[in-house]
């Protein structure tokens, strides 16, 4: 069966900063890839590749392909990429602030995807709609939707903004840091909320995130990007259990844990480096407590992980297999 | 929203009172009086005294002005000095002229300005957009008397295709409103483009593309519809500027309108009906100020929240 999104080797450019290089991932049907990584690791570039956006912010694939169901994007006219946006490929905004159209009800906003995509008339399109803010646990939707984006709070903003995505029955979402402006009390229902219709529906779900505690809560898989290049992939749990490579393990790291003393929290020394200055070899050596020499001359190939099969990673030096 | 709007309109009392003194004030300091006009050469002072008693012109200022500003209350806009009328008839007869063209010049700025500006934003930095932005930086630029000059000497003297001046027939408006409306079409046309590019920017537009809209009805529907709330508040806001503005061009053009009569008055020292003049185009601009408002709060619900 092909995955429902395949990105194979991907290269992206803007200008002449080379932002992704050679990024594979793949969302099968039913499934929650957790794509992690810090800020400017190209996590939210890799989506809009997937998206067939990229022209928007002047981006271009320079390598590999981006897949839908098996077929390339690049080969598609920007029709049929159109097609597919809204209709099999749902988009769920980092900012829901500011993602709603400021002078349109939001009502109106939910129903135009259905009325285009599935071709419904004005009245089945709002009945839809109304049933799909329901089932986003908005209270009183039927009212909620007549209501303009500046009336309602961050958290009901990202559930009208997660209702346009569901509204053409897409195959795949796509949720790019979908919580990171919420209150951290909204933070987990909406996370709640987005996972379960997922599941409910068999549909993919590609889960961009900083925050490792999301994807342990609600992923199958994840997949680790550091400065445009994949670091480590595989299922949650083996990954989770014995990160084989040093920024998994650090991420893993920052997450706060139940019982922990003060101060013992970890972060990650260093910053993500800038595209116009990636370091040699392995882009994480210089913040990486393991580097040797080596690690800064030689790129590291993604090689699996362990004895575990699952997953594969891009360290020369990989953790050893916890327990 | 009516609420506000009543107190949109209560706002604007002080400020008529303040015109109104600025009017009245100007002009009785300009040197010589209307009283100068009317005197044969050699009068005795005694007829000067009788003539300005006439003309209630004896009486300490403040009192002048509380006379006049009672009348106008009243809708007495007094006789003219001069012209011996009642200056309601004189502004009667000249304002339709102006309404006339500044309509049509409000019009031709809308219409031309939005649409090249909607042509310059969506090609943006090619060749439509820099043929554009070169005539907005000449339409914004020249001076209206002297636009009306050349203009007046190309189409009407060289072509000969429209009279030189005069109001008679649809053919004479051609060129005054074409003067009048070229300086508001580049400014249309300036922040219709500046307003679309930086709508096109914004975050929620991104989504309406990953929505699987056509980029056609994303610059239309939504992008357009943002940029629109500036410029109707600028179109909204020349109205006075324009039936301003239309003072010179007429002068240039000798046709009939308020602001050839108020020329004129001036030249007459004819207070009445100067200000008379003055404060039609004062109402014009609050007028059109208090439209601006009205219409930005009926095109965007933020700004009908900000008033509640």
């Amino acid at each position: 069966m092909t995955a429902l999104l395949q990105v194979t080797d991907l290269s992206v450019a803007i200008g002449a900063l080379r932002l992704l290089d050679g990024v594979s991932l793949s969302v099968e049907r039913g499934q929650i890839l957790g794509l992690v990584g810090e800020s400017g690791s190209g996590k939210s570039l890799t989506a809009t590749a997937a998206m067939g956006l990229l022209p928007l912010i002047g981006g271009r694939v320079t390598g590999g392909a981006v897949y839908f169901d098996g077929r390339d994007l690049a080969r598609m006219s920007e029709a049929e990429r159109r097609g597919l946006r809204g209709r099999r490929i749902g988009f769920v905004t980092q900012n829901p602030m500011t993602a709603l159209d400021p002078v349109q009800r939001v009502g109106e906003q939910i129903d135009v995807v259905s009325r285009l995509h599935l071709g419904l008339s004005k009245a089945a399109a709002r009945a839809r709609t109304v049933d799909l803010m329901t089932q986003l646990r908005i209270p009183e939707a039927a009212a909620v939707a007549e209501a303009w984006p500046h009336q309602l709070s961050g958290g009901m903003k990202q559930r009208i903004v997660i209702a346009m995505a569901l509204a053409g029955e897409p195959d795949l979402i796509i949720a790019d840091e979908p919580t990171t402006a919420l209150d951290v009390t909204v933070q987990a229902q909406i996370i709640q909320i987005l996972g379960g219709l997922v599941r409910e529906r068999g549909m993919g779900l590609l889960l961009i995130t900083h925050d490792m505690g999301v994807v342990a809560q609600v992923c199958d898989r994840v997949a680790v990007l550091y400065a445009g290049r994949l670091a480590e992939d595989g299922a949650v749990g083996p990954i989770f259990a014995a990160p084989a490579h040093p920024y998994t393990a650090a991420l893993i790291g920052c997450i706060p844990q139940d019982g922990m003393a003060p101060g013992s929290l970890r972060g990650i020394p260093g910053v993500v480096p800038s595209a116009r200055a990636f370091p040699s070899g392995c882009r994480f050596h210089p913040r990486c407590a393991r580097a040797t020499p080596d690690c800064a001359a030689q790129v590291p190939p993604l090689a699996p992980r362990g004895a575990a099969g699952a997953g594969r990673a891009a360290c020369l030096h990989m953790l050893p297999e916890a327990g | 929203m009516l609420s506000y709007l009543i107190r949109r309109i209560l706002m604007l009392v002080p400020v008529f009172l303040a015109v109104s003194v600025i009017i009245f004030g100007i002009l009785h300091f300009i040197p010589g009086d209307p009283v100068d006009n009317l005197l044969k050469v050699g009068s005795s002072p005694g007829a000067r005294a009788e003539m300005e008693a006439r003309y209630g012109l004896d009486r300490p200022l403040p009192v002048q002005y509380g006379l006049w500003l009672g009348k106008v209350l009243q809708g007495d806009l007094g006789t003219a000095i001069v012209a011996r009328r009642p200056v309601a008839d004189l502004i009667a007869q000249a304002l339709p002229h102006s309404l006339r063209l500044g309509g049509l010049a409000l019009l031709f700025s809308t219409v031309m300005g939005v649409g090249l500006g909607i042509v310059a934003a969506l090609n943006r930095d090619r060749w439509p957009d820099r043929l554009v932005m070169g005539g907005v930086l000449l339409g914004s630029t020249l001076p209206s008397f002297w636009l009306g000059l050349i203009l007046m000497l190309v189409f009407s003297v060289w072509l000969g295709w429209f009279p030189v001046s005069g109001a008679r027939n649809a053919a004479a408006l051609v060129l005054p409103v074409l003067t009048i409306g070229l300086g508001g079409t580049a400014l249309v046309a300036r922040i219709t483009r500046v307003s679309m590019i930086e709508a096109a920017g914004r975050d929620f537009v991104t989504l309406l593309h990953a929505k699987g809209l056509s980029p056609l009805r994303i610059q239309l529907l939504h992008v357009l519809r943002h940029a629109l709330i500036p410029v109707v508040t600028i179109l909204a806001l020349r109205i006075g500027w324009i039936l301003g503005g239309a003072v010179t061009v007429e002068v240039v053009f000798a046709r009939a309108g308020l602001g050839t009569l108020l020329i004129k008055s001036l030249g007459q020292h004819d207070y009445p009906v100067v200000q008379a003049c003055l404060l039609m185009l004062a109402m014009a601009v609050m007028l059109g100020t208090l439209l601006g408002d009205i219409l930005q709060a009926m095109m965007d619900a933020r700004v009908r929240a900000a008033m509640e």
